[in-house]
């Protein structure tokens, strides 16, 4: 994907959660920490040109409620930032990779510790699949079929495939 | 590595990551105890949360093991280890089998058959917690030998100033470059100066002991620090004062004529208050004796931070406890790292 794809794919996404939501009453973004955090703001920032009303954005750090915790070093990347109460809103989880499922779980988790969501709903970038749990995303940028050993990186100058990037 | 990047290469290990015991201010060096405070950034979040609790240690077991009575940094421990979901149970030497004459040995190996994850150790002679950490596999935490070390001390001391300084940790090697910060007190038979010392020094701040020649140690050669017997003359210039407990007996001990004198000449009163820059930060470690070393009015200054130091000892605690204990055995191959 190149950088106007991804811009593309946040646009048609902004779009799907106003469809789906029949507006953006009691909708909140919460970016997960790192790669998820610029794309919630993006996000913010697309739906509030399309509706003209400016929606919560916060982001969430997942590593303490991890389940590899003691298999492989976690640290906390960024400190949580969450100034609203969840209680009652309709949280928006954005992350830019969704593979294992293991990080969103975490991340649903760590929701419940700030306020009971009406719901929560999952947007991604991009689906790589090789899900260990059963997860699945609300709105998705693209199905990217990878190996497992491949690396996936989103970038604001697109996705990286491996070294090559993907079309 | 970047959240984005997904692979099956396990992340790299922190230098704080990998450290298996907290013995010293020495074991973390200046990187060890950045790494530290960044990640003590996100546990004073926690605590500020309305349920200030997380899951990430659950299943482990931390024991405090007291030869020596304590009541704040032994509450801070229980609590930042209940705050992170791991179990705790207490020691102390005046209610245990110690009193039956139990060696410490037998005492940790003991404790060890319990299967437990971490023990923070205080003990009234200098050196019990490398001691200890021969005799057991949990990770082990020093929380005060004799007059060596506490570091744990140093590490809150050095997150509140980075807090007060520049709203957050991420900055504090900026925040600790040349910064001129004079320890004031008791320092022989301080194990509080000895870590802040070693952790200020690290961090690149200017460190001047302030005391009587009787409350030095005997020695300062290799102590990255300058003397003074003035606290007049340094007060001026310092940026964080440092005040450390006297302890009464000192005065029967003839190391001082009495506490008034001690009071005249080295106490933060009132009136040597009016010296301090107006940005200066003045800090305790706690207990205070309020009309010995700092001045009851004093301590209740908007530039006293207290109080805060022993809030952020907490999180500086869920910190260390949370990077020992999470800190995996060896890597196990083909554990996707992310997604």
């Amino acid at each position: 994907m190149s950088a106007d794809d991804v811009r593309r794919a946040v646009t048609r996404i902004a779009h799907e959660i106003v469809e789906r939501n029949h507006g953006l009453e009691d909708i909140a973004l919460i970016g997960l920490q790192t790669g998820g955090a610029p794309l919630a703001r993006r996000l913010a920032e697309t739906l509030g040109q399309i509706e003209g009303t400016a929606v919560p954005v916060g982001t969430i750090d997942v590593a303490f409620y991890r389940d590899d915790i003691g298999i492989r070093p976690v640290l906390p990347e960024a400190v949580t930032d969450i100034s609203f109460d969840l209680s009652g809103t309709t949280v928006v989880l954005v992350d830019d990779v969704l593979f294992t499922g293991r990080t969103v779980r975490a991340a649903l988790n760590a929701l419940t510790d700030y306020g009971r969501a009406r719901a929560v709903q999952l947007a991604v970038m991009v689906d790589r699949g090789h899900r260990e749990l059963p997860i699945r995303p609300d709105y998705v940028g693209k199905n990217l079929p990878t190996r497992r050993d491949e690396l996936v990186d989103v970038t604001a100058d697109g996705v990286v495939l491996g070294d090559v990037i993907a079309r | 590595m970047a959240r984005g990047g997904q692979g099956t290469q396990a992340g790299e290990g922190a230098a704080a990551g990998s450290l298996r015991h907290l013995l010293s201010v020495a074991d973390l060096g200046a990187d060890g105890i950045a790494e530290m405070l960044r990640v003590t950034d996100s546990f004073v979040e926690v605590s500020e949360r309305a349920i200030p609790r997380v899951p990430a240690l659950r299943g482990k077991t931390v024991v405090s093991l007291f030869f020596e009575d304590s009541t704040r940094t032994r509450l801070s421990f229980e609590t930042a280890a209940k705050r992170l979901s791991a179990d705790t149970m207490t020691f102390s030497a005046s209610t245990s089998s110690v009193k039956k004459g139990e060696s410490l040995r037998d005492t940790v190996e003991t404790i060890t058959a319990m299967g437990i994850d971490a023990i923070v150790v205080r003990h009234g002679s200098a050196g019990v917690p490398w001691q200890v950490a021969r005799w057991t596999d949990a990770a082990v935490i020093n929380a005060g030998d004799g007059w060596h070390e506490h570091p744990t001390q140093a590490l809150l001391d050095c997150y509140t100033i980075g807090q007060a300084r520049a709203g957050a940790a991420s900055d504090v090697e900026k925040v600790f470059a040349g910064l001129r910060v004079a320890i004031v007190g008791d320092v022989a038979h301080s194990r509080v100066a000895r870590s802040n010392v070693l952790a200020f020094a690290a961090l690149g701040a200017e460190v001047t002991l302030v005391a009587p020649p009787t409350l030095l140690p005997p020695s300062l050669a290799g102590w990255p620090v300058t003397v003074s017997h003035d606290l007049d003359a340094v007060l001026p210039g310092a940026e964080v004062v440092y005040l450390l407990r006297i302890q009464r007996e000192r005065a029967s001990e003839a190391l001082l004529p009495s506490l008034r004198e001690y009071t005249a000449g080295y106490g933060l009163t009132r009136d040597r208050s009016r010296l301090l820059r107006p940005d200066a930060l003045v800090m305790h470690p706690g207990p205070m004796n309020r009309g010995v070393e700092i001045a009851a009015e004093v301590a209740d200054l908007p530039c006293s931070v207290v109080t805060r130091q022993v809030a952020n000892g907490v999180a500086v605690r869920m910190a260390v406890l949370f990077l020992l204990l999470s800190h995996p055995a060896q890597l196990e191959p083909g554990v996707a790292v992310d997604g």
